[in-house]
Formats: C-alpha cells, structure tokens, sequence
C-alpha cells in the first residue's frame, strides 16, 4: 500500500465519496410510485382480469365454440353449450374459468374467433376467499360491462399491429 | 433512608441466596447458569449497598458480561445426559464431602477472625483517603496502583500466559491454505489490476 | 407520617415521574427514529417509504405497534417457555433502563451517577443475555447458531469499545457523562486561543477512536453492514426466528432503544452532549437539549446512510475486523494517548 492510498484510507476518502453518492440519490426524484393512489400506465395488450363482452346490442358475443377451453395450457376454462337457437346461433349456458389456475398467458383471447373473451386491463381484484376467485359466466359478463369502455379502447389501439 | 437500604439489603441478600442454591438444585443445567447469573448481578446490588459502585459494576462486566457468557455458550452447546451424571455420583461423594468440609472449615475461620493476620496493621497504617473526599474509584485505583502494583501486574502476567497458552493449544499452521489478504484487496486499484498489453498475430503472449 | 412522606415516598414519586416522563418521550422519539430509518434508506433508494399511514407516513410505526400488539403471540411447543418470554423482556428492559444516566442537558439527567459511563457498558453487555436466551429457548437450530452468532459479535466489539471508552476517560479524568461533557468546552480549539467551538470536542482529538466507536456500536447493535444475526439469506432471522407478535416487538423495540443509546453516548462522548456548536451569542440561546436531540440525530443518520450503502460482511471479516484491527488499534491508542497526557502535562489543564 503506497502513501497516497493509506492517506486516502486514514481520511476515509471512500467512506465520504459514498456518503456525498447516497446523498446525492437522497434528494433525487423518487422512482417508485405512490401506488393506491396513483397507477403506472400499462400497455393495451395488458393481460389482467378476464372479461366476457357483449355486441352494442347487448348480445353475448360467445358463441360457445369452446377454442379457448382447448386452448387453455391450465386448463382453467370450462364451457358448456347450450342448444342451438331459433335463429341459428348458438350460446353457452355455462362458462367457468378458475382463476387461481389461470397463469394469464393470454391464449384465450388470441383464440377466440369473435373477441368475446378478453383479458381486460384490470390487475385489482384479489379476494378473501377461494371461492370468490371461481368466476362463472354473470361474474365474467358484468366484468365485460364494467371494462368494455378501456378493452374496447385497447384493443383499438392494438389493432394496427395485429 | 437507612430503613430502605435495609430493605434494599434483605431483598438483594436473598435473592443472591435463594438463586444460589437454586444453581446447585436444579437439573436443567442451563437454568442453573442462569441463576448463577442472577446471582452475581444480586451481588453487585450488595456491593453497590455497600458503597462500593466500582466493584459492583466490574463484577457485572467481568463476571456477567464475559465469563457466565461463556459458561453459558458451553452449557447450551453441552450434550448432558442427566441420568447418566447421577448414577455416577456415589463415586465422587467422598471427595466432595472433604472438598465441603474444608470450605466450610475456611468460611468458619473467616467469619469468626480468631486467627493472625500479617496483613492488617500494614493496611490500616496506609488508610485509602476517606471517601468524603475522594470518590471511591479514585480510592481504588490510588491503591491498586501504588502499593499494590506488583501484585496488580503479577495477576495481569498471569492472565497474558494463559492466553498465550491458549492460543498456542489451538494454534496451528497448515501447509498450502489460501489466505485473504485484506489491505492486499483494499489496495488494488483499477490501474493495477489490468495490464494492457499488444499482442503480435500469430504469437500469443 | 409526614416525616415518613417527605423522606421515602416524595423522592420516590418525584423519581418515578422523571423517569416515566423521559421514557415516553424517549419511547416516541423512538417510533420517529425507526420511521427515519426506513424513510431515509428508501430514499437513498430512491424509494418513498412508508407514507401512508398519516401525513407522511408519520404514525407508521404506531400502526405497526398495534399491529404486534393484536397479533397472536405464537410460542413454540418445545420451547423453554418461561425463558421464551424472559428474554425479549430482559432485552428491552436492559436497553431502557440505560437511559437512566444519560445527561440530555444541563442537569437533565435521572440519575447522575459517578460511574455513569461504566453503567451504561455493564448494563450494555447484560444485553447479550435477551438475544442468547431467547435463540436457546426456541429450540431451534437457525435461532440458536443466530443468537451464538450475535453473542460472540456482541462480545467481541464491547471489548473495543470498552477500550474506546477508556482513551475518552483518560482525557475528562471522571467516569460521570456530565463531567465528560462539560470537559468538552475547553479541548484542541481554545488551546489554539480560539472562542469554544466544536473543535474542542473528543471527535477531532480522538479521530481515529471517534471512528472505531461508530463502526463498533454498529457492530454491538446489530446494524447493517454487521446484521449477521438476522442474515435473512442464511439464518432466516437468527434469534428472532420464533418470535412473532408481541415478543418480537419487545426485540425490535430493545435493539432501536440500543441504537439511540449508541447515538446519545457517541453525543456525549465525543461530539460534546449538549453543548452548542459556537460558543457565542445565536448558538447559545438555543437550549441545550435541542443540541444534544440534534447531534445524537445527525449521529443516527450516519447509521441509516451505512445501512444503505455498505454491504453485509461475512462473519470471519466481522471477527478479523474486531480483533485484529480494532483491538490493536484502540489498545495501542489507549497507550498513545496515555503518554501524550503525561509528557505534555495536558491532563493537569484538561
């Protein structure tokens, strides 16, 4: 060790250089958030709480070809069919999806033939219990009713590059 | 106040007797350390009564603060089969009864002061100054420091060989071991770490 | 009766309040003191920290007292049970009751007591037993190798810091935190033929102990870069592992109580207690309190920034640090400053 190493140790050069770095990042604009009362912007290809849309019409968009329930790598999608109608469509008169099996991956929605079931931008919707969590078909169409105005907007905005 | 430091007394007094005994009486030998802790910090009270807060506060250092630690780091790291200790223990009794006996003889003599002492005259012809005027460390140390040098630094060699001792027990030396070099470390710098050399083609270095 | 009044129980009572009074407002400087140091090792971070409970986040830590208090205290089955809850106990009792000495100004003091300082460092190492019975009492093997850990690091750096203490003494000749302070007005400074400032402070004379001090109380209360007992990578939480609720709560509460004690003894040790910087007219209408709650502030504030950006050592550096460094050097400057004392005859004028 040379002179000029052990007068820098003796006059804590580095232990002041660290003081003057941190103090430095002390005053400098915080990074983080203040999170409930202020959100980060997300991407529109966000994939958050499941959603089941409706035409403007208010008629259910599903048309029970159950491509996400075999789609689905968790196998967290259950659908059943109901008749066909009088008119020739047909509609589900179940739609499950577990969500505490869902891993969020999104292959549903790139599935689905007529942009019924989405992946919605919301990320708050964690529950007490277990069973809250077992989303059926009202829970998944009010979900789509709430929503419709930022999924309608996001997948606009993602259209372009699809 | 003196009927308070009575109390004072009496309470520090048997506490340091009843956790005392406790140390000998009970099995898990954990607890026994730590009442022998309670016991010396109960002491220290006594001697704090006593006008002596020197000694009192020495002996919690010394005593509590560092030696029963280490007592108590043995005992906790102490596998002790009780059963085991106590089947054992008709084989030791006639020692201990002599080993007590002789205490119990050194206590009585103590207490009762019906022998000769060449020590006393020496020490009461050179008084320590009356502690009105001097604090009491000041009384201490002009003592211990002055006639009682020899015998001060004595015990201080004693303890500085047992060390020495210790370390040299343990101490050993192996051949081939990496060692970390801290100032080694500290000193490098990015200058002296990284060599920038030019290699010819074809070469190597 | 009256006689009896005025002798025992006045004194008593006027005892009792002075010291319930100091410990609530120690205990809620307390409170601002943990908030602070998560405050500022977010922003050196550049995170915010807590900020929402109140105004800042400025009633955090009571939140988090009630927190612990209402949570259900979980004692181990095979745990020592009496020794379980004696040792979190013992820990915060042990780290309070040091305050009792400690002068925060003029005079402000509970108990002044001619051996103060060596109170504070018997009552201190006592404080090795809340850590050593409470990671022996869990019967658990992270806790107990934590709380070994955390002893033998205690023990060690008390030793420098013992020695620390007695290059301070040697210089005020009293072993009373008061007498130290006031021998802090006269120092390098007035020798000088300047007016009293702080360089006439133990700081600049002891330099190097006024270092070896500050690393060593990190050390002896378990700060980070020393927070080897917690190693939450190897040890989960060392001697705290069992403890949940209440009990814990008495642990953290022993351990920042031991921290704002370090700070108050670096204060009075060698940044001169209560005294103001300047010896002259704007310096000393401010009282001498807010000084001393200024200083042992900044003091803490060093604390908070290391823990920000010194990394965790391993355990053999700790130990090389303290005994092969710290000794050394602090027993060698015991002897220095000894003999400077003697030769210049300084010690007769300070």
């Amino acid at each position: 060790m040379n002179i000029s190493q052990a007068v820098q140790s003796l006059f804590l050069k580095e232990f002041f250089q660290a003081v003057g770095l941190s103090m430095r990042y002390f005053f400098k604009p915080k990074t983080t958030i203040n999170y409930p009362f202020e959100k980060g912007p997300i991407s529109p290809r966000f994939r958050g709480e499941h959603a089941l849309r409706r035409y403007p019409n208010g008629q259910e968009r599903c048309i029970a070809c159950k491509l996400c329930e075999a789609i689905c790598p968790a196998q967290a999608i259950t659908i059943e069919a109901g008749p066909r109608r009088n008119d020739g469509t047909r509609r589900t008169v179940r739609y499950d999806i577990d969500m505490v099996k869902c891993i969020y991956c999104g292959f549903c929605q790139e599935a689905c033939p007529v942009d019924a079931i989405v992946e919605g931008p919301n990320f708050e919707f964690s529950t007490e219990t277990r069973e809250e969590l077992y989303y059926d078909k009202e829970k998944l169409l009010a979900n789509g009713d709430r929503w419709e105005r930022e999924i309608a907007t996001n997948i606009a905005l993602d259209a372009p590059y699809r | 106040m003196l009927g308070l430091q009575a109390l004072f007394f009496y309470i520090f007094a048997f506490v340091t007797i009843g956790s005392a005994l406790m140390v000998v009486f009970l099995r898990n030998p954990v607890h026994s350390v730590l009442f022998l802790i309670l016991a010396f910090v109960s002491g220290a009270g006594l001697f704090l009564l006593a006008g002596a807060e020197f000694l009192a506060l020495i002996l919690i250092v010394v005593y509590v603060g560092a030696v029963a630690i280490l007592f108590l780091f043995v005992v906790m790291m102490l596998d002790i089969d009780i059963a085991q200790v106590r089947g054992r223990m008709l084989e030791y009794a006639p020692i201990g009864a002599l080993v007590g006996l002789v205490l119990l003889a050194e206590i009585i003599i103590a207490v009762t002061g019906n022998y000769y002492d060449p020590g006393t005259p020496l020490v009461t012809s050179q008084p320590i100054p009356p502690l009105e005027t001097v604090s009491n460390i000041q009384a201490l140390g002009s003592v211990l420091y002055t006639r009682y040098v020899f015998f001060f630094q004595v015990s201080g060699m004693i303890l500085l060989v047992a060390m020495i001792g210790a370390i040299v027990l343990t101490l050993r030396h192996r051949e081939g071991i990496k060692r970390q070099s801290v100032s080694e470390q500290v000193s490098h710098t990015g200058k002296n770490s990284i060599e920038v050399r030019k290699v010819e083609s074809g070469k190597g270095i | 009766m009256t006689d009896f009044f005025w002798t025992y129980l006045w004194p008593a009572i006027i005892i009792l309040a002075e010291s319930l009074l100091f410990l609530v407002v120690l205990m809620i400087l307390i409170a601002y003191i943990l908030l602070a140091d998560r405050k500022i090792w977010a922003a050196v971070q550049i995170r915010r920290g807590p900020n929402v409970v109140g105004p800042f986040g400025l009633f955090q830590s009571f939140a988090d007292l009630l927190k612990f208090v209402f949570k259900e205290p979980v004692i181990p089955a095979s745990s020592d049970k009496v020794i379980f809850l004696l040792a979190p106990l013992l820990g915060v009792t042990l780290a309070l009751s040091t305050f009792a000495v400690i002068p925060v100004a003029a005079g402000w003091v509970v108990a002044d007591i001619n051996v103060g300082i060596l109170y504070i460092f018997a009552i201190s190492s006592l404080e090795v037993y809340g850590v050593l019975m409470g990671g022996w009492a869990s019967n658990s093997k992270y806790a107990f190798l934590g709380s070994l850990r955390s002893a033998a690091q205690m023990v060690s750096y008390e030793v420098s810091i013992g020695l620390v203490i007695v290059t301070v003494l040697l210089c005020v000749g009293s072993l009373n935190l008061t007498d130290i302070v006031i021998a802090q007005t006269t120092g390098l400074g007035t020798m000088l033929g300047l007016p009293n400032t702080f360089l006439d402070w133990h700081w600049l004379p002891l330099f190097p102990m006024f270092i070896v001090f500050f690393i060593s109380s990190l050390a002896e209360t378990n700060r980070p870069p020393f927070d080897l007992p917690e190693a939450e990578s190897e040890l989960v939480a060392g001697y705290m592992v069992e403890y949940g609720s209440t009990p814990y709560m008495m642990f953290m509460l022993g351990e920042y109580a031991a921290i704002s004690l370090m700070c108050s003894l670096m204060t009075i040790l060698f940044l001169g207690g209560w005294l103001p910087p300047f010896g002259f007219a704007p310096f000393t209408w401010v009282p001498g309190i807010i000084w001393f709650v200024l200083k042992a502030l900044l003091v803490f504030f060093m604390f908070a920034l290391v823990k920000a950006f010194v990394p965790r050592y391993r355990y053999d550096q700790l130990m090389r640090l303290g005994w092969k460094v710290f000794l050394p050097l602090s027993l060698a400057m015991v002897v220095i400053v000894a003999f400077v004392l003697q030769l210049t005859g300084w010690s007769d004028m300070l």
